[in-house]
């Protein structure tokens, strides 16, 4: 029952075969048995949840229509929770309570979903391995010797290891679509502007986007339906028409044109990896979809133009955590300067501080040229160099990352780091919908494929995810846990 | 040595929006410290900026008002610094395409010559909280309900060439920002301050000395002191071979001097960069359209009106425009009496003198337009004569009735019944048998003297155009 999904809880909660309630507590008792290895929550609300889930069988009772009414969810511990602690992963929020819920945190609690918890994540969403978390790092539920992906990785595990039904993350450069290629799930994130950031801890402004995290594309579909629409309160958020994403999913993929970026399968791509995704094309070609190469030259770009624009913006939105209104304070401060150095380092973590460094720098009097408007001007070329492929095709596909989950601390060096993102980054960059579904394993580890989408085609995007799905039965697949469902 | 000053002016105004620029908390003056700062004022995670129309709006109007470009698309910049008051560690402003573009506005020299200052540029930008230094036992205390105020900032042209016309233009800039109805322009309470960049250099150079720039100017009065000082202080300087060094300073009333800002609190790098949160403002010709068709008359367009439709000299119509409550009052008067003239005099002599001494504000007149529009028709209608009004006048301040009540009551009615001032003219004529016969015998200046006697006799009361008649006939 754990590792069902929203469609198919949602049917058995209106059978009455189980009640929300019960739901609730066999994912509490799941999260019990397996969160102390897999450290995928930072909090557990178990009395909230609960009482939630009650609220949630009256409604159900009365006939409500939601698809996520009953339906247990986490939360990545970005999001602000009226009466929850939200870390952002970081020592320097470790105490923090929000006085109010983000965004998509209402919608979910307007719909009726219950939330089980907050999800482990890498220090302000600053990280591709979940390594960063001032709270530890979470262990990837395929092999607990490996990392679970990130920044999203608490919720990537715990949609995996059927801790949750669904969970929502953040994606500035691949957060949600990497860990769920590393967990063989599905994480979808959405063309910038279609989700409201308010109340989403920022990392990077220009950058960030809300997302699904979830078994399947349908279930991603469920909870855009949730979680996608204008928000008066942020001003970036698009003043669009939200369809029902769940409405195209059935369409065929007759005459369906992908492109395949040669950039995407160059050097550095794994062989097995290449291979997995090769086979998932074929697919594809299956259901009636013609694959094209194509090119997006300046996609190597893409890397050093991010980690310039996000760094400049993430050193200004991290300058409010400063010691003077919440959050970690130093103890006996000297005087104010004292005050903010020893907040500062001790509050964060060392690659936020690096980042805030390499931001800093390249907003200074002198380097701003040379950094920030350059990048800025790689940031258009890229995009452009999409805007040009959809010319051409539908979709864009290729694998999510390079190479399957790696071992904890395998990779010490940031800029090893940083280049885990090299085909997610660009996405950012572009503010496009992208994806990645199950699409094969790899030495007992789960393959991601990576699909993207024009401007807001996130419905058409979910529909040639779903279609994959309902051919194949990579994203059904789930880690052998010790503790299991007994 | 001949010296010419050259001056810039960069003015904050506060917006009078009811809520602040980027969030819906009220900016009213003199709460409960913090009482006054939503989630957003305090920075807290994951708070968004939303753009307070209303700004924008005052700020177009501004621009419109001193004939500016407008910027068609202006975005928003993070200016980056730490400070307790700054609870985001950034202050959005506006950097390299602000709101209003290039502007100007005319001044009137003390020779009544008009000169027009250059406005390089307004932009829109969020106010800082406070920092309370008092009152905490070595510790400081932070109030952030002004924090996010919105501020126009106007940046002048280095147009101006001694203290006096400094005050002129900030005179003048206070003036239309009152008429817009954009702030309340107090400067004592921090709506409107100044800073002043000051440099000298020879006369007849083309080149601009180094300048200095100083703060925390919070009277006109102080601006005129603080720009003396400094230019006294660089001249004594370079006549004695030094260097004008280029930094800020601070102005202190209490000593009427100029000094140095420590280095450290102005030597930064704000590392600007366009604000993420929100996008570029854009502005369309309609939306610029509906705004001009809302502007008030201003005060140069009042002034030409004023010497147009009332026959006003310069100088009286450009005091009476110097502020909008002032001009809005002339017009009533003048709208129940009739007479324009006679209104500017009694407005910008009698009136203003009386605020003046008092610290009053005109709508804090214990006189009112209507009163004494009333008491001029009553000079013109004959009841009383000019020196008898400027008694009612006197006597209006304490005595909140109505102005014929008054004169009835105090007996001060002209005379003006023909008998009672043949009555006057026989007596006056009995008792001064001289100077009748000086008169007589061609002496034509005793008719002043003899015209005195009467109106003497009335107790001033007696109808002065009359008596000359009456006094004419009789001495014939």
């Amino acid at each position: 029952m754990l590792a069902n999904t929203i469609a198919e809880l949602a049917r058995s909660l209106r059978k009455g075969e189980i009640s929300s309630v019960e739901l609730t507590r066999a994912y509490l008792d799941r999260i019990g048995q397996l969160n102390n290895e897999l450290n995928a929550f930072i909090t557990i609300c178990e009395d909230q949840a609960l009482a939630q889930a009650g609220a949630a069988d009256q409604r159900l009772a009365d006939g409500d229509p939601s698809p996520v009414c009953g339906i247990p969810l986490a939360h990545k511990d970005i999001f602000c929770t009226r009466d929850i602690t939200t870390t952002c992963g970081s020592k320097m929020l470790a105490n923090f309570v929000s006085p109010y819920d983000a965004t998509v945190v209402e919608r979910f609690n307007a719909a009726g979903a219950v939330t089980l918890g907050k999800t482990n994540m890498d220090e302000f969403a600053m990280g591709s391995s979940n390594e960063t978390s001032y709270f530890g790092p979470v262990k990837n539920p395929w092999d607990p010797a490996r990392v679970p992906g990130g920044s999203s990785g608490g919720s990537a595990a715990a949609v995996a290891a059927d801790l949750c039904a669904m969970a929502t993350g953040t994606d500035t450069g691949g957060s949600i679509r990497q860990p769920a290629a590393f967990c063989g799930i599905t994480g979808f994130k959405p063309s910038y502007g279609r989700i409201s950031r308010w109340g989403m801890i920022a990392f990077a402004s220009s950058l960030d986007q809300a997302g699904p995290l979830s078994k399947s594309a349908e279930d991603a579909a469920i909870m855009m339906n949730v979680m996608a629409g204008l928000d008066p309160r942020d001003s970036t958020s698009v003043d669009l028409d939200v369809p029902d994403y769940t409405a195209e999913l059935d369409n065929s993929l007759q005459g369906l044109r992908i492109g395949l970026p040669r950039q995407h399968f160059a050097e550095g791509l794994n062989a097995d990896v290449e291979q997995q995704v090769r086979d998932a094309l074929a697919e594809y070609e299956k259901l009636g979809a013609t694959l094209v190469d194509i090119d997006l030259p300046n996609n190597h770009l893409s890397v050093s133009s991010y980690y310039v624009v996000a760094p400049a913006e993430a050193s200004a939105n991290l300058s409010r955590y400063d010691g003077v209104r919440y959050g970690y304070r130093c103890d006996n401060p000297a005087d104010l300067e004292d005050m903010y150095k020893r907040t500062r380092s001790e509050g964060f973590g060392d690659e936020v501080k690096r980042r805030i460094l390499v931001g800093t720098y390249a907003l200074s009097a002198g380097f701003y040229e040379a950094y920030y408007r350059k990048a800025q001007q790689i940031r258009r070329l890229v995009r452009q160099d999409f805007l040009d492929a959809f010319k051409e095709v539908d979709v864009i596909a290729g694998p999510t990352s390079p190479h399957v989950a790696f071992k904890l601390g395998a990779k010490s060096d940031p800029v090893a780091m940083y280049l885990e993102d090299i085909y997610t980054i660009a996405v950012n960059l572009a503010g496009l919908p992208g994806v990645s579904i199950p699409a094969g394993m790899s030495n007992g580890l789960p393959v991601g494929m990576h699909l993207v989408a024009g401007d807001f085609q996130e419905a058409r995007l979910l529909n040639v995810a779903h279609q994959f799905q309902q051919h194949t039965d990579w994203h059904t697949r789930r880690p052998a846990l010790q503790s299991g469902e007994g | 040595m001949s010296w010419e000053t050259v001056i810039g002016l960069e003015v904050h105004v506060q917006l009078a929006t009811r809520s602040k620029l980027f969030s819906g908390t009220s900016t009213e003056f003199g709460a409960e410290p913090n009482t006054q700062a939503n989630i957003y004022d305090l920075a807290l995670p994951g708070t968004l900026p939303v753009l307070n129309g209303e700004a924008l709006r005052m700020a177009v109007r501004f621009g419109l008002a001193i004939d500016a470009e407008i910027g068609t698309r202006s975005v928003f910049d993070r200016k980056n610094y730490f400070y307790p008051d700054l609870p985001k560690g950034y202050q959005v402003s506006q950097l390299h395409y602000p709101i209003v573009g290039r502007g100007s506005l005319t001044i009137t020299l003390e020779d009544g010559e008009d000169k027009v200052v250059g406005v390089t540029r307004a932009h829109m930008e969020e106010d800082a909280g406070k920092s309370l230094h008092e009152d905490f036992h070595g510790m400081s205390g932070i109030d952030l309900n002004r924090a996010g105020t919105p501020l126009l900032e106007i940046v002048s042209e280095p147009d101006l060439r001694n203290a006096r016309e400094a005050v002129a233009y900030l005179k003048k800039l206070h003036s239309i920002i009152r008429y817009l109805d954009i702030s309340d322009g107090n400067m004592a309470q921090g709506s409107m301050r100044c800073d002043a960049n000051v440099s000298i250099r020879r006369a007849g150079d083309t080149e601009l000395g180094t300048r200095t720039e100083i703060k925390n100017i919070n009277s006109f009065r102080f601006v005129e002191k603080a720009i003396n000082y400094e230019v006294l202080r660089q001249r004594e300087i370079l006549e004695d071979g030094g260097r004008i060094v280029q930094e800020t300073r601070l102005y202190d009333a209490d000593l009427d001097e100029t000094r140095s800002m420590r280095s450290k609190e102005v030597a930064n790098d704000y590392r600007y960069f366009p604000e993420p949160d929100l996008l570029p403002v854009v502005i369309d010709d309609a939306y610029v359209e509906s705004v001009r068709a809302s502007l008030p008359e201003l005060p140069d367009q009042k002034r030409e009106r004023f010497a147009a439709e009332f026959g006003l000299g310069a100088y009286d119509a450009g005091v009476l425009v110097s502020s909008r409550e002032m001009a809005e009052y002339f017009e009533q008067v003048v709208s129940i009496c009739g007479d324009a003239k006679l209104s500017a005099n009694w407005v910008t002599v009698e009136l203003l003198g009386l605020l003046n001494r008092n610290n009053w504000e005109f709508d804090e007149s214990p006189i009112s337009a209507s009163r004494l529009g009333t008491l001029i028709a009553r000079i013109k209608d004959n009841t009383i004569s000019g020196k008898i009004a400027k008694t009612v006048f006197e006597a209006m301040v304490e005595d909140a009735d109505e102005v014929d009540t008054i004169i009835d009551r105090k007996g001060l009615k002209q005379v003006t019944d023909s008998s009672e001032i043949e009555k006057l003219v026989d007596e006056v004529i009995a008792t001064n048998p001289d100077q009748v016969q000086q008169f007589r015998d061609g002496k034509e200046q005793v008719f002043g003297f003899l015209v005195g006697q009467c109106m003497r006799l009335s107790k001033g009361k007696a109808n002065p155009g009359q008596v000359n008649k009456v006094l004419k006939e009789k001495l014939k």
